[in-house]
């Protein structure tokens, strides 16, 4: 075989193929065959190794120099110096990474990587996702071998019992118990399907794991398909999600070119075929019956429960349904224990949980934690902290239908428990930074109208309850909301969350509950005092001139676009209020700081 | 897929994999120094002599690194042999014979070839 002395790993997740992962790896190969390197050095296109926001990334071993924001003209360099002549190229390194003295810091001791756990994401960033001996080199699909070769169903579900593994798609169910509903549960006729449905803006967790490491989703699947005695499943998978599908299809077809998918896998008489189901990109098809309904071929709806779908689910036969890293988890508990699982966590949530970290925050990224740690550790240590000197205000999770964790509950330890008890929940994992530039009524605002679009309007409390939610949170934000509006909006969140009949509806209004409840004063600055605190809501703020300041210049006047600045040479200027769009142009250009926003 | 006996004959063949994209404390390392004197003086021949000779030997484990100039370019092509909890030995004027009895001895038996180190020539 050909010995590969250096392996280059390079990012071709989303979130870099975005900055330009293509071009980097079109320049890389051309310059190591212009070196003649290319047999000696292997290039690897890997899933996501979590740091988007410094992408492309590049990773070169045994070095282990992590490379960021390399740009195709980088290339050059990078194979003259590093890999002909074995000399790291400095400025290119993640600057965490770089010491002041001789070497680099290893990956693992910076402050992104330091606390973070990768059970789930284990793979992403390090096979490349396309090649399923890679998967193997890594134990791929050894536990689906030791499961059908030496043990029993009861066995698997058993030992995902004991690892006290709950879904992670945010409601937390138990999932060992769940496949032991559906094993239990009679039918001539089980199904196992994954839910890679992954709505929340901003959160992309699950697509991290399609394309990084799709194999280990098919693996689980089959484990709990053996556990369940099911012979079909089905990955149902937003459109949109072009890169997860693609790999996703290419794990499937190397996966029944082994063997490993379709009849008599390892030998054992246990046959499993798989197939992906692409949705539309309707949020409520992440809602468990919607979902099913939708790989039936019908309209994404959801109904009442139960029946649960582990009794009756897709084709109304009984139905294991699993959140996409949910399933992540299940090669390596079989292989380490649940023993070992159930070493990491709380009491109650066992394990690590991924989140899509954005918003006000330095790293934005792809991070695993153990769960457990506190939001003070996600957001400025692993986080990087806020930039630009703000100050940290709130953090969301469970994205439209969660709650924000104000800073006074900064060092909450994170599990689903804990979370649901400061009005948040713990949700798919997208988790959102605040600081002190944002209005949380803007905030709840901008959630809710999500919802309302993503309303199926099967049940009335959702459909008109978010929409009469969300005019009155127009009328606060615009400067028209009344004293009683703010009781109103309470009552509405209520009621919407008691009576709608799917989780959309009933986490909802959670965004607003959450918000009005840590940050009332903001929303009664609104209401009272007709001013937005944090400069947001367009309506309620004015630009002024200070005329101490102003020199009359004359250049705010040049760049308005609406002309309402009126002064002549070296006088003071005056904003025509009334004709004002809040634009914020002339406070951007103003050199003596002579325009400010109250 | 039959049988697990054919998994681990696979991941066998992908063991280089693991070892390199690991933080690598464990392994074995070689490294050849490859500045201009390095390359001037016929490093890029002891680097394909040594990846040549670790196909050969099914030594996927060993990692192989590259290193900058460490000031004795008189003594280049030069090579270190860093096996984990032992000083790292450093091996002189290097010619690809002199790598293969080096990979036989030292990296697969575990006796240093004292005669190529660079005590050796020190001492003449």
């Amino acid at each position: 075989m050909n010995l590969y002395r250096s392996h280059v790993l390079l990012c071709a997740g989303t979130g870099c193929v975005a900055s330009g992962c293509h071009a980097v790896s079109d320049a890389f190969e051309a310059e190591l065959k212009e070196v003649g390197l290319e047999k000696e050095v292997k290039v690897v296109h890997t899933g996501c190794f979590g740091l988007c926001a410094l992408g492309p990334i590049m990773i070169i071993y045994p070095e282990g120099s992590f490379y960021a924001q390399v740009k195709a003209e980088d290339c050059k360099e990078i194979v003259d110096e590093h890999l002909l002549k074995g000399r790291i190229v400095t400025r290119l390194l993640y600057h965490e990474t770089v010491c002041e003295e001789e070497g680099m810091k290893s990956l693992s001791e910076t402050g992104f990587y330091k606390k973070q756990t990768r059970v789930a994401l284990r793979n992403c960033g390090v096979i490349d996702p396309e090649v399923i001996d890679e998967y193997i080199g890594f134990d791929g699909y050894l536990a689906l071998g030791k499961a059908l070769t030496e043990m029993t169903p009861q066995e698997v579900i058993d030992i995902v019992k004991a690892s006290g593994l709950r879904g992670r798609g945010g409601a937390g169910f138990p999932t060992g118990l769940k496949w032991e509903f559906a094993a239990k549960a009679e039918g001539d006729q089980k199904y196992v399907c994954a839910n890679a449905d992954e709505g929340d803006p901003g959160a992309f967790m699950d697509r991290s794991i399609l394309e990084g490491d799709p194999h280990a989703v098919i693996e689980a699947m089959s484990i709990a398909a053996y556990a369940i005695g099911a012979n079909q499943g089905y990955v149902y998978v937003r459109a949109e999600y072009p890169i997860a599908v693609h790999r996703l299809q290419i794990a499937i077809d190397q996966a029944k070119e082994y063997g490993l998918l379709g009849k008599n896998i390892f030998d054992s008489g246990f046959d499993f075929d798989l197939e992906i189901r692409l949705g539309a990109g309707a949020f409520v098809c992440g809602e468990e019956p919607a979902l099913l309904l939708s790989i039936e071929g019908h309209r994404g709806e959801p109904r009442s429960r139960p029946p649960f779908p582990a009794v009756k689910g897709l084709f109304g036969k009984p139905t294991v349904l699993n959140n996409v890293e949910t399933f992540a988890n299940i090669p390596q508990i079989m292989l380490k224990g649940a023993d070992w699982f159930s070493s990491m966590g709380t009491e109650k949530s066992k394990g690590t949980k991924v989140f899509a970290l954005g918003g006000n925050v330095t790293n934005v990224g792809l991070v695993e934690v153990p769960m457990g740690i506190t939001m003070r550790e996600i957001v400025e240590e692993i986080g990087g902290g806020v930039p630009n000197g703000k100050k940290f205000k709130a953090a969301q999770t469970g994205g439209p239908s969660g709650g924000c964790i104000p800073n006074v509950h900064f060092d909450v330890p994170i599990d689903y428990e804990n979370l649901a008890a400061v009005g948040s929940m713990m949700g798919s994992g997208g988790l959102i930074v605040m600081d002190e530039d944002n209005c949380m009524v803007d905030m709840a605002k901008f959630f809710l109208d999500f919802t309302v679009e993503e309303s199926c309007g099967k049940c009335s409390p959702c459909r008109i309850g978010t929409k009469r939610l969300s005019e009155i949170l127009e009328k606060i934000t615009s400067g028209h909301g009344k004293p009683e509006d703010l009781d109103k909006m309470e009552m509405l969140c209520t009621h919407i969350s008691k009576s709608s009949l799917c989780a959309l509806g009933q986490t909802a209004s959670n965004p607003v509950i959450s918000m009005y409840k840590y940050f009332k004063d903001e929303y009664k600055a609104h209401v009272y005092e007709k001013k937005c605190p944090a400069g947001i809501c367009k309506d309620l703020l004015q630009y002024v001139v200070v005329p101490e300041k102003c020199i009359g210049c004359t250049l705010c006047a040049k760049v308005c676009p609406v002309h309402c600045i009126s002064g002549k040479v070296k006088e003071i200027h005056v904003i025509d209020q009334k004709e004002c769009i809040k634009c914020g142009v002339c406070m951007e250009k103003c050199k003596f700081d002579a325009i400010i926003k109250k | 897929m039959k049988s697990l006996a054919e998994l681990a004959a696979i991941k066998e063949k992908m063991k280089q994999n693991a070892t390199m994209r690991e933080d690598g404390k464990s392994a074995t390392r070689i490294v050849v120094g490859m500045a201009t004197c390095g390359i001037a003086a016929g490093a890029r021949t002891i680097i394909n002599a040594v990846t040549a000779e670790l196909a050969k030997k099914d030594l996927e484990h060993v990692t192989l690194a590259q290193t900058g100039c460490i000031g004795m370019c008189r003594l280049e092509p030069i090579m270190d042999v860093i096996v984990p909890g032992q000083d790292p030995v450093t091996y002189v004027h290097l010619t690809p014979e002199k790598v293969t009895k080096i990979i036989n001895d030292h990296v697969i038996n575990g006796n240093i070839v004292q005669e190529y180190t660079i005590g050796a020539y020190e001492d003449k």
